[in-house]
């Protein structure tokens, strides 16, 4: 006898205590703690903040924990909690000029003032596995000197100086800037909008992305104007105190990248901008931003959009990878309803068919 | 002059008023010409009828411009109220707006004034909140269209009483249009675009 | 650490206003899409996130609860979504189609008749009909806007010249009073004519693609078909195994792996309620066997 399947219930309780036990892994190996995520896996809580749009690294390592490791699980978590959270307002824009600098580089000019420093990189290493950090390995003290009190301009504006490089849009006094995750988006987008979304979006996709403009599917001849990671103040204008209240500092990665613009009949030819951003040190993802964002200003810029990195639609709808990963996982779950009715239709097409392939040989033979 | 302290209250439960209300608000636009009851539950200030402050107080916030006639307006505690329980923005010009507050129905602006929402988005469109004198009394309408099985019958006092010719608009411009929620005191009726009158009684 | 609280159903206040007003325009233009600032919901998108946030919004602590998925109560994402709402809302849930007010479903459409006093509310992927013949939401909004829908028949005509049927067997596009063509989402064509007339109100939420859209109670809903071929929702033929049915969804059984099938009532509560006024099917008749290919029917 047939009986229909039951006790799905009890059968997800034991699923996720299973899901606990693995997660924990072998008891006789220390747990790990949330201090040495934040603080031995650094790179991979910035980016959780980063894609979750959220600073908060205490949070982003426990996510990364209750996740696994699977860093887009993590930021799906921490999602889901930022979209429970009451909003205040927006911060005042933050000063990336007066960034408290620990890395700066630039491709374009030999030496820029307040110098090029190199700060803690991948560059330059050799990538060859390093058994001395298997175990109780302790690092060499860090170089030190006096912090320069030189300032660090931002190498844009320095070209912007010389009108080389179009000028940074000037935000409206008043204007309200878009946000995608409380607004519905509607297409074409304005560039605050995709920003966010950028921002946002999954690092590999922006990887990619970046990366076939540079192959020629809307090539921008981009420079890396610079990239600088370090501290920035957050200040909030509170509308009853009067004056913008500091909230704190947060770490942030920028990269402005440097592009070659023809001019047109009406104006001198000049660089354009690509800028990307993201919490904590984030290069590749903030170089990939950057290109991605450039090829994004196409219509603006009136260049002919034929390649996928100049799409607004495909990069905007598929950036995401909490929307991405869904969707494809979904798939997982039960269809069994819309399989028969596509079983049955295929059963009725292939009895004609058959039908139609026995009759045929019939009517030749009486011909 | 009110100060805040004075102010006619909000929802004592935010969250289940302000569901209850939608609830009948949402009912009221499926099932067009139907009363539906809103259980009153705030404060009302000025010549605001408690069902117009029930879905004022679960519809409005800062992401939804209001247009208040000159009645409404020209009460200094709605425009205090409503700024303080809703934070609704008040707009002069009706054509952007989300909602229009109409307190005086005889001195109801021509519909064009107000947004009818575009071709693509035709959602884009004010919703009328219209105060009107009965929605048990009075001349009868016969109402068809979608939300309605066959003909329902709506009796009402309505001001102005031509509303119904002047709702024909709707009929040209669907998908755009103005959607009307009518409000006596707690009963409240909706007219969404769709509906049509087939027939009025006297 | 900033230990999360949440409110009554899950979600702000804010949040629920913004879902309202869509809502509300969603049902004053029927079959229209209209866009809403879907939050990140504590499931993954494409599992339930648009139901689930149109669902949060309607429902009160009186509403008594039913989650369906591929017409069951039991499937385990109709159990998670249950008891989701069971805890963040507190309210009452039911398998009884009958009994609930807010019916929230996956792919089906309940068998028993919905009434006045009821809202189902479908989990939608893609919400746009027009989507597989244009990927461009600035493409297929303009044809929405002009109601140019002759691409879609076009679609359905090739199936037809090539296969000789309308190729489509689940999301089966309609046309909403006349108007609109709309997405039902992915039920099976079977559950199409249930949308016709339907004393409840009918709401759809994706939350992937940031749509809400609705079908008023007693709307006219036709599902898209050609005079020479008219549309003919599939049903296997044979009676339920379990309670004989003859009318009901089926799903297929596999029994064993030489072929044989057994059919049963996709919708449980259904099936089960048969069951219990005394229809028995014939639990121990042969199962159904595929045929194989050139072989004869009966």
């Amino acid at each position: 006898m047939y009986v229909a399947v039951k006790g799905g219930e009890r059968a997800i309780e034991n699923a996720h205590r299973l899901l606990a036990h693995a997660r924990r892994g072998d008891q006789s190996v220390p747990e790990v703690t949330l201090d040495q995520i934040s603080e031995q896996l650094g790179l991979a809580v910035d980016r959780v903040m980063s894609e979750g749009s959220l600073y908060d690294r205490e949070l982003a390592a426990l996510a990364i924990k209750q996740a696994r490791g699977d860093l887009i699980e993590a930021i799906f978590l921490v999602r889901a909690f930022r979209a429970t959270l009451p909003r205040f307002g927006a911060s005042e824009p933050v000063d990336t000029g007066a960034m408290r600098v620990q890395r700066r580089v630039s491709s374009t000019f030999k030496d820029i003032p307040g110098g090029q420093i190199l700060g803690p990189t991948f560059d330059y290493t050799h990538r060859l596995l390093d058994p001395t950090l298997a175990e109780g390995f302790v690092p060499e003290a860090p170089a030190t000197a006096e912090a320069s009190t030189a300032a660090t301009p931002r190498v844009t504006d320095i070209l912007g100086r010389d009108g080389l490089i179009e000028p940074s849009p000037q935000a409206e006094a008043g204007a309200s800037v878009g946000d995608l995750t409380r607004e519905p988006l509607n297409f074409p987008a304005d560039r605050d909008l995709r920003l966010q979304n950028l921002a946002r979006g999954d690092e590999g996709f922006l990887l990619a992305m970046g990366y076939s403009t540079q192959r020629g599917y809307g090539r921008n001849h981009p420079f890396a104007g610079e990239i600088r990671f370090g501290e920035v103040e957050v200040e909030f204008a509170a509308e009853d105190v009067g004056f913008a209240v500091p909230l704190g500092a947060i770490e942030l990665t920028e990269c402005q990248m440097v592009n070659q613009f023809k001019g047109s009949a009406t104006e001198a030819p000049s660089f354009t901008r690509g800028y990307g951003l993201a919490f904590g040190q984030s290069e590749r993802k903030t170089m990939s931003m950057a290109l991605v964002d450039r090829a994004l200003r196409a219509r603006e810029l009136g260049e002919e959009a034929l390649a996928p990195a100049q799409d607004e639609e495909f990069v905007m709808s598929h950036s995401d990878n909490v929307q991405a990963t869904g969707f494809v996982e979904h798939l997982k779950l039960p269809h069994y309803v819309d399989f028969q009715s596509e079983l049955g239709l295929l059963r009725k097409l292939r009895q004609e068919f058959a039908e139609a392939n026995e009759a045929e040989p019939m009517k030749e033979a009486a011909e | 002059m009110t100060t805040i302290a004075e102010l006619p209250p909000g929802f004592a439960d935010k969250v289940l008023s302000a569901q209850s209300t939608f609830r009948s608000v949402m009912d009221a636009m499926a099932r067009p010409g139907l009363v539906q009851r809103i259980v009153p539950m705030a404060g009302t200030p000025g010549p605001m009828m408690r069902g117009t402050a029930a879905i004022a107080l679960t519809l409005f916030d800062h992401d939804t411009p209001l247009w208040l006639d000159a009645r409404m307006s020209e009460s200094f505690d709605v425009v205090k109220w409503l700024k303080f329980h809703t934070g609704a923005p008040v707009v002069q010009d009706s054509s952007i707006a989300a909602f229009a507050l109409i307190a005086d129905g005889l001195a109801l602006p021509p519909l064009e004034r107000f947004a009818l929402g575009s071709s693509e988005y035709p959602d884009r469109s004010t919703t009328l909140i219209l105060q009107v004198d009965s929605l048990d009394a009075g001349r009868a309408f016969e109402l068809h269209g979608p939300g309605i099985d066959g003909v329902a019958t709506l009796q009402a006092a309505i001001r102005p009483a031509d509303l119904f010719e002047r709702l024909r608009v709707n009929e040209a411009l669907f998908p755009r249009g103005i959607d009307v929620v009518l409000v006596a005191d707690e009963a409240v009726v909706a007219i969404p675009r769709t509906t049509r009158v087939v027939n009025k009684g006297s | 650490m900033n230990a999360p609280a949440y409110n009554f159903a899950y979600l702000d206040e804010q949040t629920k206003r913004m879902i309202r007003r869509a809502i509300l325009k969603a049902i004053s233009i029927p079959g229209y899409q209209v866009p809403f600032a879907s939050r990140e919901m504590p499931m993954p998108y494409g599992w339930g996130t648009g139901g689930v946030q149109v669902t949060a919004a309607i429902l009160g602590p009186q509403d008594v609860l039913k989650v369906i998925d591929q017409g069951s109560d039991d499937t385990t994402n109709a159990i998670s979504i249950r008891k989701f709402f069971a805890k963040t809302a507190g309210v009452a849930t039911t398998t009884a189609t009958e009994e609930a007010t807010v019916i929230q479903t996956r792919h089906r459409i309940p068998e028993t008749g919905l009434h006045e006093n009821q809202v189902l509310v479908y989990q939608v992927p893609i919400p746009e009909p027009l989507r597989f013949l244009e990927p461009r939401e600035t493409e297929t909004r303009r044809m929405h806007a002009l109601a140019e829908y002759g691409l879609m028949h076009v679609k359905l005509y090739e199936d037809i010249a090539r296969f000789g049927h309308i190729a489509t067997a689940y999301a089966y596009p309609v046309k909403v009073n006349a108007r609109y063509v709309m997405d039902p989402s992915p039920t099976p064509k079977f559950d199409n004519p249930k949308m016709d007339n339907c004393p409840a109100l009918q709401l759809f939420g994706a939350g992937r693609e940031k749509r809400i859209y609705a079908i008023p109670p007693y709307t006219q809903v036709v599902s898209l078909d050609f005079e020479d071929h008219p549309f003919e929702p599939y049903r296997f033929n044979a009676p339920c195994a379990l309670c004989a049915a003859e009318n009901s969804y089926l799903d297929e059984v596999v029994t064993d792996d030489k072929g044989g099938r057994m059919f049963v009532c996709s919708d449980t509560d259904y099936c089960e309620g048969r069951q219990a006024a005394g229809h028995h099917g014939s639990l121990s008749a042969a199962p159904y066997k595929e045929r194989a290919q050139g072989e004869s029917n009966g």
